[in-house]
């Protein structure tokens, strides 16, 4: 069975004034009905670059997609018309963002901007459309949603407004539901209730799910895959339970080192040392080279194809698993650098 | 600069536009009086720190950085370089007007009245039988003094007065937004034609002393909203709390990254300014003779302009140039301090 | 909502006092109301005295204020300088500024508004540069310039519009006069509208709507608009004190008999009562406009509106 969504090798670059940026360099990952995908990197990583081009939300300019194909339920979007495009957004691909508050309207009622997907979509009638927001509230638990689905957005709590950024994206059953740090925004014991509504109903409903994150503690819990991203590429892609065992690439390594952990306490926290590289001028060979403690001369001139990571036979896994990394062995298996 | 992929540093809280600098419920009445104004404000909100730059960015490098880039960008853009040569110009002219004049103002002969363009005048003559290039040429000292000394006043006045409002708030803030108001509620230019009506003297100060009255609240309110801003800053709370004086830190601290939109607001008000004396003096009650002002030449020969049109169109010309280089000046440094254009 | 309405009217009372004291201050006490009373002729002590007597001059500066708003609030506003009662005076040149104004306006919102949705969506391209660049310029020429200019290229060499406006001042005569007073004002309002809707064009709710698979219009119209708008009708509100100061200008090119023309007669003749008088209605016309403008503002952004 074809995949919900294939990304294969885009290319996304910003063209400033400073020159061009090469935001994404060939990100391949797919995504299946059901599954979750997280997609982990730092911010300028192009995480959320790769997921505004799948939904064509870039800002173009100064972004441009520049090669690659996005295949979403076997139509490459990159080829397919505006207007169509259009009225898959939404209707059948949905979005979260990170800051509701922000990324809801401030001027026109929660109501108002939830029917309207069923107006624009389904060609409702404004009463019918009122009564489907309503619903939607309800769904994602919002106390007393009749009474307040002609609320503002600035009259609701943090986590209540994230609730209403995810009833519409559920609003019309898409396939597919990228979500771009959901629950960065929130306090923690909101995120911990966001994210398992998020969990929940995509259960109940068999979507495909893309969740952006920088935060390594999300992802064990919900996800399926892992793709880590670096300088616009994916360093590592393998199974939750496959990356957290051993990860195949040292910049892998570092994220999952540096998350506090009870064991440790009293221990120095671990840092990956330097700083995330500037893409005007991203170094030859590996990207992650002037940071990485296994880097050797190979890494400053040969740029690392996504190598197969196999076991010890030399047997492809499954699920698949891949490194970009010329000495994934090595990490894989931790020896000391 | 940007970073493309930065998360949006630069979303813009649509109210901030409406130009509240502080917390309190926007009001008609509190907003800026011309879009130099909102325009500003947009800038006092904006993020200025840079990506570039890793986050040990103290408050003078970062004030010197956004100078740095603003430098950069202003020595590329064409509309700075012709307006800033105009402004050169202009100020050369007022300070030694006879190297640029082909005589004395004064110098009129009435049998030449409102004769067209010849070879040594190439202007014509006006009314008087003057010649209207010589009047044009010392006609640029009036204008281009009221607009800078009265600019440096308002700055000055409203910067501090603003500044202090921002930077302590309290009771002192209240009663200057209410005067602020009570300025706002009165037309520039029907203040100015009561008050100078009043006054005798036609020379320069008179009116420059009014526009100071009347465009300090102005730049106050700008003052009031960056101080505000600046002063939330992080590293002004880190200075405060390692002890640092209530004057180290408004000088150090926060005034290096408040000025900004006060200079491209003052920037843009000095050709506004330019164009108020103007117009007080074709009315008849800013600049009155011998003071020479372009205001006034235009006056005079507004009843003729029919018959010798050149009288009124030359001084118009110049008068229209010099508030074009100033307002143009200011737009242009302006783009070059907003970050969020980049 | 009807807690912030009369909260702004509360405000407006000290602005009101205020203005009118200024300008009540700087007639009556910077200039001299008797002997501009006399012209050119010098009046001897004793009459002087006792004009100052008859018209409470000798009183303090503050007790002349209140007793002229007194009699204000009866509908008194004293005389003219020809011995014509203020009130007919502003009678008659009430209506015809207030068309002026009106038609102003109306141009400065709807050719304002227009050019500066249209720059603001295309920022960048040829139409928003020239669009920039002529709106840099109509700033930069003084209005009395241009209403020469305009009356010339109009009035005179083509021939299309009157050069001067009857005293009935009909609405078709007052369309030059209105864009003449409108430029500038007009120029201020395509920078502030194009500003405002290329920042809030790249908001994130936008980014919301397009990730919606809402179509383009609407998300001009519904969602970009309605924000953008938002500080262009306070500027509106607030330009009018502006307009109504340009009306001095304009009607003097135009020979309109209106409130500028009326006001400017005023202050050459130093006639205190008509400067005052004009200044205090056009006080309250400015504040009401602000009143309606707040009025708008609300029902434009809930924030206010449910604050």
């Amino acid at each position: 069975m074809a995949a919900l969504l294939e990304v294969r090798d885009l290319q996304v670059e910003f063209r400033t004034r400073d020159g061009i940026a090469k935001a994404v360099n060939g990100v391949t990952y797919s995504v299946d009905a059901g599954e979750t995908l997280a997609v982990l990197g730092e911010s300028g990583s192009g995480k959320s670059v790769t997921a505004q081009a799948v939904m064509g939300i870039l800002d173009s300019p100064p972004g441009f997609v520049t090669g690659g194909e996005i295949v979403f339920q076997g139509k490459d979007l990159l080829k397919m018309g505006a207007e169509e495009r259009r009225k898959t957004r939404g209707d059948k691909m949905a979005m979260i963002f990170q800051d509701a508050l922000s990324s809801l309207n401030p001027v026109l009622s929660v109501g108002y901007q939830l029917g309207e997907m069923f107006r624009v979509h389904r060609g409702a009638s404004k009463k019918d459309a009122r009564a489907k927001a309503v619903e939607l509230m309800e769904r994602v638990r919002i106390p007393a949603a009749k009474a307040r689905v002609d609320d503002y957005p600035h009259q609701f709590s943090g986590g209540m407004r994230q609730r209403i950024m995810i009833a519409m994206a559920l609003a019309l059953d898409p396939d597919l539901i990228i979500a771009d740090e959901p629950t960065t925004a929130l306090d923690v014991t909101v995120q911990a209730q966001v994210m398992d509504l998020l969990a929940e109903l995509q259960r109940e409903t068999n979507m495909g799910l893309i969740l952006i994150t920088h935060d390594l503690g999300v992802v064990a819990d919900v996800a399926d895959k892992i793709a880590v991203m670096y300088a616009g590429r994916i360093v590592e892609a393998a199974s939750v339970h496959d990356i957290y065992r051993a990860p195949a690439h040292p910049y892998t390594r570092g994220l999952l080192d540096s998350i506090p952990r009870l064991d440790l306490k009293g221990q120095e926290l671990y840092a990956i040392k330097g700083l995330p590289p500037n893409l005007l001028a991203i170094p030859p060979g590996c990207a992650f080279n002037p940071r990485c403690p296994r880097a050797r001369s190979v890494c400053r001139t040969d740029r690392p194809p996504v190598y197969d990571v196999t076991d010890d036979a030399g047997r492809p896994l499954e699920p698949p698993r891949g490194s970009a990394c010329h000495f994934w062995k090595e990490q894989l298996h931790d020896r000391p650098v | 600069m940007r970073d493309p992929h930065s998360e949006r540093p630069d979303d813009v809280d649509p109210l901030a536009n409406a130009g509240t600098g502080g917390p309190e419920l926007p009001n008609s009445t509190e907003v800026g009086i011309d879009v130099a104004t909102e325009e500003a404000e947009s800038l006092e909100n904006a993020d200025y720190t840079h990506p570039g730059d890793p986050g040990t960015a103290t408050s003078a490098t970062e004030a010197r950085s956004l100078w740095g880039h603003a430098w950069r960008d202003l020595r590329r853009n064409p509309i700075f370089l012709v307006s800033a040569l105009l402004i050169v110009f202009l100020v050369f002219v007022s300070l030694w007007p006879s190297v640029v004049a082909g005589g004395s103002p004064y110098d009129c002969d009435l049998a030449h009245s409102r004769e067209g363009a010849s070879g040594s005048h190439p202007f014509g003559f006006d009314l008087q039988g003057c010649d209207v290039y010589n009047r044009t040429v010392y006609g640029a000292r009036a204008s281009v003094s009221v607009g800078v000394f009265a600019t440096l006043g308002a700055a000055l006045l409203g910067t501090v007065l603003g500044g202090l409002a921002g930077y302590f708030g309290g009771w002192w803030d209240g009663v200057l937004s209410r005067i602020t108001e009570i300025f706002f509620g009165i037309p520039i230019l029907l203040g100015g034609l009561v008050f100078l009506s009043v006054v005798p003297s036609g020379s320069i100060w008179p009116v420059i002393g009014f526009i100071v009255l009347l465009g300090w609240p102005q730049i106050a309110r700008i003052a009031r909203g960056s101080v505000i801003t600046a002063k939330q800053n992080d590293y002004v709370q880190a200075a405060r709390s390692l002890g640092a004086s209530n004057s180290r830190i408004m000088l150090r601290h926060v005034l290096p990254n408040a000025v900004a939109p006060i200079i491209v607001v003052a920037t843009i008000a000095l050709g506004t300014y330019i164009a108020l004396e103007a117009t007080l003096s074709y009315l008849g009650v800013g600049l009155k003779p011998p003071t020479i002002s372009w205001g006034q030449d235009i006056s005079t020969a507004a009843p003729q302009y029919r018959n010798a049109p050149h009288m009124l169109l030359w001084p118009a010309a110049w008068l229209s140039v010099t508030v074009l280089a100033f307002i143009m000046l200011g737009d242009a440094v302006r783009d070059a301090l907003d970050p969020k254009l980049r | 909502m009807g807690r912030y309405v009369i909260r702004r009217l509360l405000q407006m009372i000290p602005v009101f006092i205020g203005s009118t004291f200024l300008i009540f201050l700087m007639v009556y006490a910077l200039g001299d109301p008797v002997t501009a009373f006399f012209g050119d002729r010098r009046p001897d002590p004793a009459t002087a005295a006792a004009i100052r007597h008859e018209y409470n001059l000798d009183k303090p500066l503050w007790q002349q204020y209140l007793i002229y708003m007194g009699k204000i609030f009866t509908g008194d506003f004293g005389t003219a300088f020809n011995g014509e009662p203020v009130v007919d005076l502003m009678a008659r040149a009430w209506p015809i500024t207030i068309r002026l104004a009106l038609l102003a306006v109306f141009f400065q919102a709807i050719v304002g508004i227009t050019l500066g949705v249209l720059s603001g969506l295309r920022r960048g391209r040829a139409l928003d540069t020239s669009v920039l660049l002529a709106t840099l310029v109509v700033i930069s020429i003084p209005t009395f310039v241009m209403g020469y200019l305009l009356q010339y290229l109009f009035g005179v060499n083509w021939n299309i519009a009157p050069v001067s406006v009857s005293a009935a001042a009909p609405l078709d005569e007052l369309i030059l006069p209105a864009i003449v007073l409108a430029l500038v004002s007009l120029a201020y309002t395509t920078r502030l509208t194009r500003t405002s809707v290329s920042e809030n064009a790249r908001a994130d709710y936008i980014r919301t709507a397009v990730a919606k698979g809402l179509p383009g219009r609407r998300i001009t119209v519904r969602h970009l608009l309605r924000n953008s708008l938002i500080p262009v009708v306070t500027f509106l509100g607030i330009d009018i004190g502006n307009l109504m100061g340009g009306a001095i200008v304009t009607e003097r090119i135009f020979n309109i008999q209106g409130v500028g023309y009326q006001l400017y007669q005023g202050i050459l003749r130093q006639n205190a009562p008509t400067v005052v008088g004009f200044v205090t209605i056009l006080v309250i016309i400015f504040l009401l406009a602000n009143l309606l403008v707040d009025l708008l503002y609300a029902v434009l952004d809930p924030r206010i509106r449910l604050a």
